[in-house]
């Protein structure tokens, strides 16, 4: 899992933050959505990610699944 | 075959939306309906079809367009000014946002949180040593909301009459458009005023800070009027009706007061069943868009449902019922798209606020009159109570 987010797409609405705190944050200067953590493993918070991709009103939030299995 | 019905409508029931509108969910995906000047748009009924809609860019929010449909009239506008945030597109409208955005972010709400509280309980102490029965939307609902958002702004409050009187009248859809324009121009001329003092003499707000960053004092008198015209309204509207709705269900209301953790997915509960501001998220097409199994032309009108699709029977089970165990969040009474609610996070924080200090310091408070003496703004573009007499 890795999330990437676009930074011109984001629009500070703060939905992901609300989601899941420990993976999103926002800038302090214009608002915009700060990944704190890129790659979570917990699965509860993976389904709060994929939530937070969701309820994300610009759809600046992608979340790649893993592309091969090791 | 049933005759389109002519949009706005007016809700018969506080807790539902009005019968034509759901009618027209239960009809067809997308409908058409006719507007009060003749002309028709298309309505959206789906939650999914309104946040596909908002989050494309061939649908624009530039309220100058011709055919834009529903406006709430605007101050009358020179050529050569520019629309403020809800009236931009792509690529302006990011710019502009994130000039501002920086100011409402969690981090800056929550740090709110002490001064609203303190807010709150000024008008509580107020409440409980005046009169019984008291009127919780002069009392309460209407003054915290302008309150925090005076101060954030830097505007005085001593001048909250003028700006509630103007912006009731703005937002009533039976006040003839050149009062309206009228109303609307008061507040502009005001912030023009106010704003222009400020670069003489900055203060610790908002406007200030915004000088200080270099933004335009026009279109900065522009995003004051419309912030205090949301930061007014809307809030306080959703704090009687709130209020009004935990007193009739004593169930929901015993379960707000037995676990605090649950405020705010009660809040997140009153703003999807009421979606007070249904219109705000109608837009513009400006090219050829097939949507929900219809072509939308450029040029056409597409209006928001928003009350009836966050019912949606696809998206909430059970979207009639008030549930507050629901936790969901993925309703569109912010909107959706660039432009869902820049204060959406002060609101959720302040009506928190609101809730757990008024069912705590007064756990007795009761409607002092019967429901259907209730008198609602049926006739205002957002949603609310003219008065709700309480006592305790």
């Amino acid at each position: 899992m890795r999330i990437t987010a676009d930074l011109d797409r984001c629009v500070g609405a703060g939905q992901c933050v609300l989601t899941e705190p420990a993976v999103f944050d926002q800038s302090d200067d214009d608002g915009t959505v700060v990944v704190i953590d890129g790659a979570p493993e917990d699965e509860e918070t993976i389904d709060r990610v994929r939530e937070a991709v969701h309820l994300c009103p610009s759809r600046a939030l992608t979340l790649a699944e893993p592309t091969s299995t090791p | 075959m049933t005759a389109s019905p002519t949009l706005p409508l007016k809700r018969t029931c506080p807790y539902a939306p009005p019968a034509e509108h759901v009618a027209l969910q239960r009809q067809e995906r997308v409908t058409r309906v006719r507007l009060p000047d003749g002309s028709s748009a298309w309505a959206l009924s789906r939650l999914d079809d309104i946040r596909t809609m908002l989050t494309d860019p061939r649908f624009s929010s530039d309220r100058r367009r011709e055919g834009y449909p529903l406006q709430t009239p605007g101050p009358p506008r020179r050529a050569t000014e520019r629309p403020t945030l809800i009236g931009l597109d792509p690529p302006e409208h990011g710019a502009a946002r994130r000039a501002v955005v920086g100011e409402f972010t969690i981090k800056q709400m929550n740090a709110l949180r002490p001064r609203i509280q303190q807010i709150v309980d000024e008008r509580v102490d107020a409440m409980l040593a005046g009169p019984r029965p008291a009127d919780l939307v002069s009392a309460l609902a209407l003054p915290v909301p302008s309150l925090v958002i005076c101060e954030l702004l830097g505007v005085p409050y001593a001048e909250h009459d003028f700006f509630q009187d103007r912006s009731a009248r703005l937002l009533l859809r039976s006040v003839p458009p050149q009062e309206r324009f009228a109303a609307a121009n008061d507040i502009r001329e005001y912030m023009a005023t106010l704003i222009a003092e400020k670069a003489k003499n900055p203060a610790e707000d908002l406007l200030s800070r915004q000088l200080a960053k270099g933004a335009d004092q026009e279109e900065l008198a522009g995003l004051g009027f419309l912030l205090l015209l949301a930061g007014h309204e809307t809030t306080g509207n959703m704090i009687s009706l709130g209020t009004m709705t935990l007193l009739e269900r004593p169930e929901a209301l015993a379960g707000l007061k037995a676990d605090p953790t649950v405020t705010p997915q009660v809040v997140e509960e009153l703003l999807r069943y009421f979606t007070i501001a249904e219109y705000v998220t109608s837009r513009i097409a400006v090219a050829d868009v097939e949507l929900g199994g219809v072509l939308i032309r450029a040029g056409e009108g597409v209006i928001t449902l928003a009350n009836v699709a966050n019912r949606d029977p696809a998206a909430f089970t059970d979207g009639d019922t008030f549930d507050i165990g629901r936790a969901a969040r993925h309703h569109v009474a912010f909107g959706f798209g660039a432009h869902q609610c820049l204060g959406q996070n002060l609101a959720r924080v302040e009506l928190q606020i609101v809730f757990d200090t008024l069912f705590g310091r007064i756990p007795e408070l009761r409607l002092a009159v019967t429901a259907d003496e209730l008198s609602f703004k049926d006739d205002s573009d957002v949603y609310g109570l003219h008065s709700l007499p309480v006592t305790w």
